[in-house]
């Protein structure tokens, strides 16, 4: 009952949907960067939306099953086989024991989640079996999946029924990158009309600075009327800051739980999931919509996931 | 105590509020932090997930899956009276053994530099204060410590080293702190305390938390190796 890494991929860690609870003591809640993908995938092969499955970042690996199981590839399509025979995303397939999974190099966005039947078991920390990289916390040893680590299968336990059907064209859509939606943030008014304008109207790019902890962009420079520096607060996840040098900063799944930077605005709840799947190089632009607009985006995302879950 | 009508709370994003005690952070607003955090932990609110404090405000995120941040923001209102009055955890003093200055404080000399005194004079300076901590944020148990002397107030670094080792003490502005694991940092590192102040694994073991007050004291290299080794 395991998978056995033959080749490991850039950065492959064993994720859920993460470790709230944790923040005051510094520990912000890592798990999935596209969480509205891993869940997705869990209910392909008949999981619980929040049990551990790999995600897989920019180019894949290969992965030995040493037992008969059930799996599925969800998020961005990573061109991925067994044993040469092509596997499509957003499905349920069975694997033989002894038979490879090969996931190659992402052919869109940056990350793919394998879920597996019954999840990945690691030992559960704080609640979560999510890897928290920058703290070495969780998952598997805290840190990336390397060759020649065997993971074991957990055990099936109430198992869910597996989903055929999935409208895959709603999949991708969900995941299209090229708009992000903000609300408005705590210091939005540290920035003027014509930096407004500019935040919203020109694209920005996925610099190579690009990490779990925070993503920061490139192209254009927004400066603050009001000064670079707040007095510490909280940081959440998806805060766009504004450092001095003035190119944003997205925070991300592991962020800092606190900072000193002005933050122009936050993403949306129901797009997390595309900054999950933004890579370096990637060109998007931001849009602006109110908190009410983005409940109900956020709303209709839940409704996408619970008619899978009881289809 | 604060009339609740006049707390200001608001959404901070689509996912979170915050609480705001003040413009500034004088004791009087930690304390307001203070109280208000450990009320949220001990009476945790359904669906939310995370708190984090800061020096004026606490930041809350909610499950929205589960609940509207409006009706988070109509009960946190309802509490205010209570978390005022509630009695916060004794504050613990907590003494940290420092060895400051040579290869562990490569920044001491920029700190007396900058505040034209003597390396002798930081050391009995940072050693004689009387800091309290007002919160835990940043990275996983890193404490925000105030009450340093404004003689030694030194800015941040122009360029922040990628790895600052584990239990480095150092000042940031007119803050100190001890880096509770090796991490990046920009703050100046002036001396290194041998004691363990966090496992990740197990936070709320933590040595160091919100609300308590911190005594340095200067230890010599014999003495930061034994304890190290205990």
């Amino acid at each position: 009952m395991s998978i056995h890494v033959l080749k490991q991929g850039l950065q492959t860690t064993v994720q859920d949907l993460g470790r709230p609870g944790f923040a005051h003591l510094g520990i912000s809640a890592s798990g999935a960067a596209d969480a509205f993908s891993i869940q997705i995938g869990n209910l392909l092969v008949g999981n619980e939306p929040n049990t551990a499955a790999l995600e897989i970042t920019i180019t894949g690996g290969k992965y030995k099953f040493t037992t008969d199981s059930y799996i599925a590839l969800s998020g961005s399509d990573f061109d991925a086989q067994i044993d040469g025979k092509t596997v499509a995303n957003w499905t349920g397939v069975s694997i033989k024991k002894g038979q490879c999974l090969q996931v190659n190099k992402s052919l869109g966005g940056a990350r793919c989640y394998l879920s597996v039947q019954g999840g990945i078991d690691v030992p559960i920390l704080l609640n979560s079996r999510s890897t928290h990289l920058m703290t070495g916390l969780g998952g598997f040893d805290g840190c990336v999946l390397k060759k020649d680590y065997v993971l074991k299968i957990g055990h099936i336990v109430n198992k869910l029924t597996k989903i055929t059907l999935i409208n895959k064209q709603e999949m991708e859509q969900k995941l299209e990158r090229k708009t992000i939606r903000v609300t408005k943030g705590l210091e939005g008014d540290w920035f003027n009309d014509d930096t407004w304008e500019l935040f919203l109207n020109k694209n920005f790019r996925v610099s190579q600075s690009f990490s779990r902890m925070g993503i920061r962009l490139e192209g254009n420079t927004i400066q603050s009327t009001e000064g670079n520096e707040i007095m510490t607060q909280g940081i959440s996840l998806g805060v766009v800051q504004i450092p001095g040098n003035g190119e944003p900063i997205i925070s991300f799944v592991e962020h800092q739980t606190t900072g000193g930077y002005p933050r122009i605005a936050n993403i949306i709840s129901a797009d997390f999931c595309k900054v999950g799947q933004l890579k370096p190089g990637d060109k998007f632009k931001f849009a602006l919509v109110t908190i009410d607009q983005a409940e109900q985006l956020y709303k209709m995302q839940l409704k996408i996931i619970h008619n899978i879950a009881v289809s | 105590m604060t009339n609740p009508a006049e707390l200001i709370i608001t959404p901070a994003s689509d996912c979170s509020l915050i609480i705001l005690f003040g413009e500034d952070d004088s004791l009087e607003t930690q304390k307001k932090v203070f109280h208000y955090t450990h009320y949220l932990i001990d009476h945790p609110l359904n669906d939310i997930l995370n708190i984090h404090p800061g020096y004026s405000s606490i930041l809350i995120s909610v499950n929205i899956a589960k609940r509207s941040i409006d009706s988070v923001q109509k009960e946190l209102r309802n509490i205010c009276i209570n978390a005022e009055k509630i009695d916060l955890p004794e504050s613990k003093l907590i003494k940290i053994p420092v060895l400051y200055g040579g290869e562990k404080g490569a920044d001491i000399a920029l700190v007396a530099d900058f505040n034209d005194i003597s390396i002798i004079d930081v050391i009995d300076l940072h050693s004689s204060g009387d800091y309290y901590v007002s919160f835990i944020g940043f990275t996983p148990g890193f404490p925000y410590i105030s009450g340093l002397n404004p003689k030694l107030e030194t800015p941040r670094l122009k360029t922040p080293r990628k790895h600052v080792p584990l239990g480095s003490v150092a000042i940031g502005g007119k803050q100190t702190g001890i880096y509770p694991s090796p991490s990046p940092g920009g703050w100046n590192l002036i001396g290194q305390s041998p004691l363990k102040i966090f496992d990740v694994n197990y936070p709320e073991n933590a040595l160091i938390k919100i609300g308590d007050r911190i005594e340095f004291y200067s230890i010599i290299e014999s003495e930061f190796e034994r304890l190290q080794l205990s």
